[in-house]
């Protein structure tokens, strides 16, 4: 699987997809934009792994900072107040 | 703005696990003393996985899979019960009616 390798600042948005499958994308992350917080590094693939399958080679794993009032409609604190999320490079599309 | 409101996400796409956004009640911060036969489960889950029999993310692809009826009445070792038993099943370790005669067994003997 080719995947965008991404920089921390690099600016991203998870793909609005619902596939079957063991998925470690919430739902209410996708389609949002956010930006690259850093690089994890690769990590075993793990929505292949649950399947019993080695999840290998592994894909590069994002941590990715989303500001929370623009996920939530009514969210009520300060509004530097942003939420962290760990996404796989095959959920995350350029910005 | 919601970036995914509620109403625009596919009926089925959203597994019973995936509850980020959805009302979810007060919080159960109570200290719970792990029992016996969780430290049990915990240890059998650690001994399965390191022998590679299956993985964690096998053990979660099925808790997710309990179905929403099952999935919020068992607590947390027990999801991990039914999980362990099923991927077990599942790579041929044991047997389906083994599984129930051993089951049927231990309750005749009165046992936790």
């Amino acid at each position: 699987m080719t995947a965008s390798r991404f920089r921390a600042g690099d600016p991203v948005r998870v793909r609005r997809a619902f596939p079957p499958g063991h998925i470690r994308t919430p739902i209410y992350i996708r389609g949002a934009s956010g930006v690259i917080e850093r690089d994890c590094g690769d990590c075993i693939n793990a929505e292949e792994r649950a399947f019993g399958r080695p999840g290998l080679p592994g894909l590069p794993l994002y941590r990715v900072r989303f500001r929370q009032h623009e996920i939530w409609p009514d969210y009520a604190g300060p509004a530097g107040d942003s939420i962290e999320i760990e996404l796989y490079a095959n959920w995350l599309e350029p910005a | 703005m919601a970036t995914v409101p509620s109403d625009d996400v596919p009926e089925l796409a959203r597994g019973i696990h995936d509850m980020g956004g959805l009302p979810g009640g007060a919080v159960d911060r109570h200290e719970h003393a792990v029992t016996l036969w969780e430290k049990r489960v915990d240890a059998l889950l650690v001994l399965l996985t390191r022998k590679g029999v299956f993985s964690v993310d096998e053990l979660r692809n099925a808790i997710e899979r309990l179905g929403a009826e099952a999935y919020t009445s068992l607590s947390y070792y027990e999801r991990w019960t039914a999980s362990i038993a099923w991927n077990l099943m599942q790579r041929g370790v044991i047997q389906a009616d083994e599984l129930g005669k051993r089951m049927a067994e231990i309750e005749a003997e009165g046992r936790q």
